[in-house]
């Protein structure tokens, strides 16, 4: 379904998801954004690669982080950025999506970050928008986010190299996370044997294990021996109905405690996207302790996003 | 074609006449290399004449002026520069001087680390084709090349210069 990010030369072209991309193109993706950590001694913490385009960050969804670091990756490779405030914009008076993209792109917008509630807004937009213009899919509805899948494997892999070797756990709100799904299919992909999710049977969604996941109910079962724990954030605003008794005693059973963490090696590394709920679904000795990356996932978030504006703005159709 | 020009003993007659043209302390020297090829001469060049500073490095792949015409170059390696750039004597060194493009791009990098105090321009080779106002201030070689031919440096060890012939 994800064929339309690929252009003929088998290249990306937007970057809507991970599911259907091969091995080559996440590890050129981690590569490319090998190249954009930034030198620290240099002064003008720019490269004018993008110069003279302009990207428009379109979040129809609150978000902080994840449209900061969109915002300063846009403008470490030099481009023109715009934020849209769909709170304020059109599609409060009943303008449709098609309609603001259209208006949009004859403003002569080069790329848009999207972040939708709706599963599939981002492939809906690429369906329909010109073709020299490119999509980044910054989350859709419990769907994608496949940047924030990309920095988790590049935090991965700068503590542990070799992912055909990894047990890797991911823990919590399964049911509402984006962020899980695409983290999945991206382990999946880049040939780790071992991925586990631990969660409540109320937050895991039906049909999980034909991901080819492993299921845990219990948290010190499933984290045996694991050398990475993505921790996912509780999503209370999505819970429509009763899927919890309370927040306490989801930490009772799976918060991540320094006790909880008896069970793996002394070098596993703790992570989490953002923003944590400490006391609900992490302690906040573990968030702040030796073992987390978590403030490294942010960092290397900048350098993933320029790699994938660079990539999908650099691929030129013949 | 088989290699004729002995590098070797371009680099040692490159390295005298950098010694000759160097009127600072040579603790004020930072050489840089042009990832690939003028890495390699950097680093002969680096150790004939003794600096004292290491040796930094430039990538120019994001500082190109065809990224809008051919896209994103596939490279791992980001640049390093292991000391400050200003008030520092620079010897910006690339393998082959052709259009001028790269050192161009190489000297807007630079001066995006800092105002060096000044720039020399060392090339292994300096052959036809300028499309800028960019010479060289030290030279191993020169050559006139007809159109369809390259000229390449190949190694890292050994280093060797090819001429080829482009594959359209």
């Amino acid at each position: 379904m994800n064929n339309i990010q690929i252009n003929s030369q088998g290249q990306l072209k937007h970057f809507l998801g991970i599911e259907g991309l091969n091995r080559d193109i996440l590890l050129r993706i981690l590569d490319t954004a090998t190249s954009f950590i930034m030198d620290e001694s240099k002064a003008v913490k720019k490269v004018p690669i993008l110069r003279g385009k302009t990207i428009v960050n379109l979040f129809f969804e609150n978000s902080t982080r994840t449209r900061t670091t969109f915002e300063l990756a846009a403008k470490r490779l030099s481009a023109d950025v715009l934020n849209f405030n769909i709170n304020t914009s059109s599609t409060s008076k009943g303008e449709s999506l098609i309609d603001m993209l259209h208006n949009l792109q004859a403003m002569h917008c080069d790329m848009f970050v999207v972040r939708h509630s709706v599963t599939g807004a981002p492939h809906f937009m690429a369906q329909h928008i010109a073709p020299d213009v490119r999509i980044i899919n910054a989350g859709d509805g419990q769907h994608e986010h496949p940047t924030q899948a990309m920095l988790d494997m590049y935090t991965i892999r700068q503590h542990k190299p070799d992912f055909s070797s990894l047990r890797v756990a991911i823990v919590g709100d399964i049911l509402h996370s984006r962020v899980a799904r695409s983290d999945i299919h991206a382990l999946k992909i880049l040939g780790v044997p071992d991925i586990r999710v631990i969660a409540p049977k109320t937050l895991i969604p039906r049909e999980l294990d034909k991901l080819g996941v492993r299921i845990f109910n219990d948290l010190t079962t499933g984290l045996q021996d694991v050398d990475v724990i993505m921790m996912l954030r509780l999503q209370q605003e999505r819970m429509k109905t009763a899927l919890l008794p309370s927040t306490h005693e989801y930490f009772n059973y799976y918060g991540l405690t320094e006790k909880a963490l008896l069970v793996v090696d002394s070098d596993a590394i703790v992570m989490h996207p953002g923003p944590i709920n400490r006391g609900v679904e992490i302690d906040s000795l573990v968030a702040d302790g030796s073992r987390s990356v978590i403030l490294q996932q942010v960092s290397n978030g900048i350098a993933i996003r320029m790699a994938v504006m660079a990539m999908t703005l650099g691929t030129i159709e013949v | 074609m088989s290699s004729i020009i002995h590098v070797d003993m371009l680099l040692h007659s490159m390295s005298n006449y950098l010694n000759k043209k160097l009127q600072c302390p040579r603790d004020e020297v930072l050489m840089i290399g042009i990832k690939t090829g003028g890495e390699w001469i950097a680093q002969r060049l680096h150790q004939l004449l003794e600096l004292s500073q290491p040796l930094g490095k430039l990538n120019i792949a994001f500082y190109r002026d065809d990224f809008s015409r051919i896209g994103l170059h596939p490279q791992v390696e980001p640049s390093s520069l292991p000391v400050e750039v200003n008030n520092r004597h620079i010897i910006l060194v690339d393998d082959v001087l052709h259009t001028g493009r790269t050192i161009r791009a190489g000297l807007n990098e630079i001066f995006d680390y800092g105002r060096p105090a000044s720039v020399l321009l060392a090339v292994l080779v300096e052959r036809n084709g300028r499309e800028l106002p960019i010479q060289p201030d030290i030279i191993g070689c020169s050559f006139c090349l007809e159109a369809g031919k390259t000229i390449k440096l190949c190694g890292p060890d050994p280093l060797s210069l090819e001429i080829q012939t482009i594959n359209e």
